[in-house]
């Protein structure tokens, strides 16, 4: 591997300053959380919230943090559908039986 | 890519399957449960997770700032940010087993509670145990590389693949703090 090339892979042209916007960022996520936290929403719904926004922390994290956002495209490619994959055939053996509990539970 | 770097990755995908596998069936348990606990206020449980969030959320700043350090040739300042890395991880750990006393203090253990779903023990130390575990290793991995890269031992991609796996720590608690305790408050 060239020099440049190992330049551009993980090393990040990113500035402190947008390291620290990047951290201010994820604080505020995490405020927002705990505020959504006393809303007092259905569980369910409050469950799809908070994961969002942990995928959307997750993705901060990777992206600029982890240096994703700065390595070769093939390495995303390598990585992000097989996790998603796997967390997608977890959700669908699991939920179903979760939610349909839900349902049968006497009123 | 170097080996390491890719090598490093690989275990992060392999890892968060774990958690992933984890944090589903406490959410699947959670939703399915409606008399699930609800033991952590806002004063200490709330206060000290969120605490524990943003110290681990600086710890990663710090990480990232050592990993800029390193490709700078700028040993010195390198192993200041690995420390600072560190006391953020070792906080971290301090914080949660004082929480986790406090808890055990009012009758939550692994295997039973005061409110009577055992579940909750289990799913509830099992997860956070598990990450704190990661933590501690997470800081014997800085305190050796901090070491060797001082030393002139490892590169800095040694430093690069450290960060890569303390930021994968800092990641999979953005996922246990919301599901875990957030998502466990009382009503008011």
């Amino acid at each position: 591997m060239s020099s440049d090339a190992h330049a551009i892979e993980g090393h990040a042209p990113a500035t402190t300053g947008t390291f620290v916007a990047v951290w201010i960022g994820l604080v505020a996520i995490t405020g927002l959380e705990v505020f959504l936290a006393y809303e007092e929403l259905r569980p369910a719904l409050m469950l799809g919230i908070l994961v969002g926004l942990s995928f959307v922390k997750a993705g901060l994290i990777m992206s600029w943090f982890m240096h994703l956002k700065f390595e070769r495209f093939q390495l995303v490619l390598w990585l992000i559908p097989a996790i998603i994959f796997c967390i997608c055939m977890m959700m669908i053996f699991f939920f179903p039986d979760s939610l349909r509990l839900l349902q049968m539970r006497p009123h | 890519m170097g080996s390491k770097k890719l090598g490093m990755w690989l275990f992060i995908v392999s890892d968060s399957l774990t958690f992933s596998a984890l944090l589903i069936a406490y959410s699947y348990s959670r939703l399915s449960n409606p008399t699930w606990p609800r033991p952590f206020a806002i004063s200490p449980a709330i206060i000290f997770s969120t605490t524990m969030t943003v110290v681990l959320l600086a710890s990663s700043l710090t990480m990232v700032m050592g990993v800029a350090a390193a490709h700078k040739g700028n040993r010195a300042a390198t192993v200041k940010w690995m420390i600072a890395t560190m006391a953020g991880g070792l906080l971290f750990v301090a914080l949660h087993l004082r929480e986790w006393i406090h808890l055990i203090g009012e009758g939550y253990t692994p295997g039973a509670n005061p409110e009577g779903v055992p579940l909750f023990g289990a799913v509830f130390f099992g997860v956070t145990g598990l990450h704190m575990t990661h933590v501690l290793i997470g800081v014997i991995y800085l305190g050796i590389v901090a070491t060797g890269f001082g030393r002139g031992k490892f590169s800095a991609e040694d430093v690069e693949v450290n960060g890569l796996y303390w930021h994968f720590v800092d990641l999979v608690w953005m996922f246990v703090f919301p599901l875990v305790y957030l998502m466990s408050v009382p009503l008011k």
